[in-house]
């Protein structure tokens, strides 16, 4: 095994590692964090499956950010959807047999890229162009879309222009996942690809991409509007007013 | 008339350009000791404040999902960048609710987080200095907790949320507010904001008694601490005696008394108002409404009804069955608490009240929805019906509404700009650069449809429109009640007949 599969090998592993358990432990902690008053930001749904259609607006269809902002919603929509359609023509990498609907979408999951990128150029521009934004950005917000571009172009690069022994890399990540390591193509565009992903996975769980659970565990849209007709109280509400009676 | 610019309203509203640091000297006066220490808050600021403001924050964090969720989860999309009265109104950056929230979030990520421990310049982490508490007192005293940002960020985050923890940690420090403090004080001293005793109540209602009983000639009673009643009415202190609250609440007794209820004001809980929210307090905010509990089972009533006071109703009606319930010594068949209007709405709908529209066609109308009825509580058992219910109940007893534009009203209304702990005078200016969006639509009906008054049902936006619509150019007395339109119009049945034109109740025989 050479060095850089090596490297990669570790990498990989150490990545998988920290986004999973970091991931499960930020979500520990949301979910264990009571909300001890009732938040919903109203007009709220009264039912537990209103809810569930409210979290799907918002996740689906980004409800609150099309009331909110066109371009915003625009870029973030192409960014997002134009993402998940790659990653799920990644899955071609991780599946042997490759499956039917995976197959099937290869095309869509290939120009999907382009929404993405465009999308992220979109809200980058906007860093600058717009006072308002620009006075908000961090260097960190810059440097995770520099990432993720950075990861976009490598792919296309590899989809459209110069392509990389996939053979060979799909070979690399079945022997991850069954713990045998096979040797990685060593072209630079696909180390740089595969090394930027392996930041954006250690990063995920220490940054502001925890948004993504984030928005389940917000209780101004995951609460159902019924304090009226139900009490809501938290344990350490509960052990407050026990408190007092004694 | 003013020692600051007062904005101009224009032909169309617009997004203004950022002008950095136009409101760092506004902040409301400190509270003093006497005023933090009935509160359990230290007197004045901690000589290890610093320590003490991380752990209050570690905790805070522990003890509230949203604070947690939302100090994490702000992606910097910029959403809500143009969302804020206080931002439109002022031009200053720090008003963009993610820059408010942000205030905290540096510090939150500098001590709580890896990437703020270690790379503090990556992320926008900083240490908590003197500067950045005097930045929070200044700037989280700007934000009046209206939740308008939290209507458009993709994660619903509420700056509001964030207002209150920063406000609690500073309490925590013994950095308090003087205005809200004070008042917490007052209710536990007295019972209401206003320090109102229960002499002067009794004083001031049956003043109101024999004004209402000279006006129309009826009887109207305006009860205090009558045992037994069937409805105990909390409603903002401001309504006894400010303008145009008053004329409020000559409205709600006559419509108990059109409708037959018997009902009283309690001299223990006169005040719907609870302060201890707009300064994060669960503690506070729960002995505030432990009185409303305690007065309910001393007068035995049956029902819970609440004025016309949007925080105040935000309170009842979301938190105080958590705070100072379970309300099962109540009659079942009704919510508990119910809103005023939705008392009102229900008597219109079962036609029990008759009104001469007539009455009000002095004016042509326009209703403001109060910024925490509209997107923190609700009314009747519809999603939405906050916004209904009043506008149903304008329109039973006026000829001429009109609503401001889309984009001002429901859900995205704009606060009055005075709301959350921020209508004290030592925050005039803020509260006048505030008003301005409300002010801006209120200018687009006044041009198009010549719309004469705006109607609230919130103490605070009544006192708050009517000292800065002068500022714009509007009368003071533009600012009415929704229930003075409804004392306004009512028909009382046992009036006396001066002449046949109301006979038409069929009550001749």
């Amino acid at each position: 095994m050479s060095l850089v599969t090596g490297l990669y090998v570790v990498l990989f592993y150490a990545a998988t590692v920290l986004l999973v358990v970091g991931l499960a432990f930020r979500i520990k902690k949301y979910a264990s964090t009571p909300a001890p008053l009732k938040i919903p930001t109203t007009p709220a749904p009264t039912t537990q499956s209103g809810v569930v259609l409210r979290l799907f607006r918002e996740v689906v269809f980004f409800e609150s950010l099309f009331k909110s902002n066109k371009w915003i919603w625009l870029f973030g929509y192409l960014f997002h959807f134009g993402m998940l359609l790659v990653l799920l023509r990644h899955l071609r990498y991780f599946t042997d047999p490759v499956w039917t609907w995976v197959a099937l979408m290869q095309p869509f999951g290939k120009y999907a890229s382009f929404a993405m990128l465009a999308g992220l150029l979109g809200l980058w521009a906007r860093r600058f162009l717009v006072d308002r934004v620009r006075y908000i950005s961090a260097p960190s917000d810059h440097l995770m879309l520099a990432l993720l571009v950075g990861i976009a172009i490598t792919g296309m690069g590899m989809t459209f222009v110069a392509h990389t022994d996939i053979v060979m890399v799909k070979a690399f990540f079945l022997g991850l996942m069954r713990f045998s390591p096979q040797p990685l193509p060593t072209d630079l565009l696909l180390l740089a690809h595969l090394g930027m992903v392996v930041a954006l996975m250690i990063v995920f769980p220490i940054s502001k991409l925890l948004h993504a659970p984030g928005v389940f565990f917000s209780p101004s849209r995951n609460q159902v509007d019924n304090p009226r007709e139900k009490r809501h109280l938290a344990p350490w509400a509960a052990r407050l007013e026990s408190g007092e009676q004694r | 008339m003013a020692d600051f610019e007062v904005p101009v309203l224009r032909e169309y509203p617009i997004i203004p350009k950022l002008k950095e640091g136009t409101m760092a000297h506004s902040s409301p006066f400190v509270a003093k000791p006497i005023i933090q220490e009935p509160l359990g808050f230290p007197g004045e600021l901690l000589d290890n404040w610093k320590e003490v403001a991380i752990e209050k924050m570690g905790e805070l964090c522990g003890k509230y999902r949203s604070l947690q969720v939302y100090l994490d989860s702000c992606v910097k999309c910029g959403a809500c960048t143009d969302k804020c009265h206080y931002y439109l109104g002022t031009t200053d950056p720090k008003n963009m609710p993610v820059a408010r929230q942000d205030l905290l979030r540096k510090v939150y990520r500098r001590y709580f987080t890896f990437a703020g421990k270690y790379f503090p310049k990556l992320v926008g982490a900083a240490d908590l200095t003197e500067e950045v508490l005097d930045d929070w007192y200044s700037y989280f005293h700007q934000c009046s907790q209206c939740r308008r940002c939290s209507v458009f960020c993709p994660y619903g985050i509420d700056t509001a949320e964030i207002s209150m923890a920063a406000r609690e940690i500073m309490d925590a420090v013994g950095k308090g507010q003087k205005y809200c403090n004070e008042i917490i004080g007052k209710v536990y001293k007295i019972g209401n904001n206003l320090g109102l005793p229960e002499p002067a109540l009794r004083d001031t209602l049956e003043g109101i008694e024999e004004d209402v009983e000279d006006d129309t000639g009826v009887k109207v009673r305006y009860p205090l601490d009558v045992k037994g009643a069937d409805v105990l009415l909390v409603t903002p202190s401001a309504d006894f005696f400010a303008e145009p609250h008053v004329d409020g609440l000559i409205g709600y007794g006559k419509v108990f008394h059109e409708a037959g209820i018997s009902w009283t004001f309690s001299s223990k809980a006169s005040e719907a108002a609870n302060f201890g929210m707009f300064i994060g307090s669960y503690e506070n905010m729960r002995r505030v409404s432990m009185r409303i509990r305690e007065a309910a089972l001393e007068l035995g009533v049956k029902r819970i009804v609440f004025g016309e006071c949007g925080h105040a109703w935000r309170v009842a009606y979301s938190f105080l069955n958590t705070l100072a319930g379970p309300f099962d010594f109540l009659d079942p068949r009704y919510p508990v608490p119910q809103h005023i209007c939705e008392v009102t709405n229900g008597l219109i709908k079962e036609g029990k009240l008759k009104f001469d529209k007539s009455l009000n066609d002095d004016m042509k109308l326009t209703f403001h929805d109060s910024c925490n009825v509209a997107r923190a509580s609700r009314m009747g058992d519809k999603p939405g019906g906050q916004f209904v219910i009043p506008r149903e109940i304008i329109k039973s007893c006026c000829n001429y509404f009109y609503d401001m534009p889309a984009d001002t009203i429901h859900e995205s209304t704009y606060c009055c700009g005075g709301g959350g702990g921020l209508l004290t005078d030592d925050l005039m200016e803020l509260r006048v650069k505030g008003a301005m969006p409300r002010m801006q639509a209120l200018k687009t009906v006044v041009e198009e449809h010549g719309v004469t008054n705006l109607v609230a049902i919130c103490a605070i936006c009544k006192s708050q429109f009517a000292k800065t619509l002068p500022y714009y150019g509007f009368d003071m007395n533009s600012i009415v009640s929704l229930h003075q339109l409804v004392s306004n119009a009512i028909i009382l049945s046992d009036a006396p007949k001066d002449d046949d034109e109301n006979d038409d109740d069929g009550d001749d025989a």
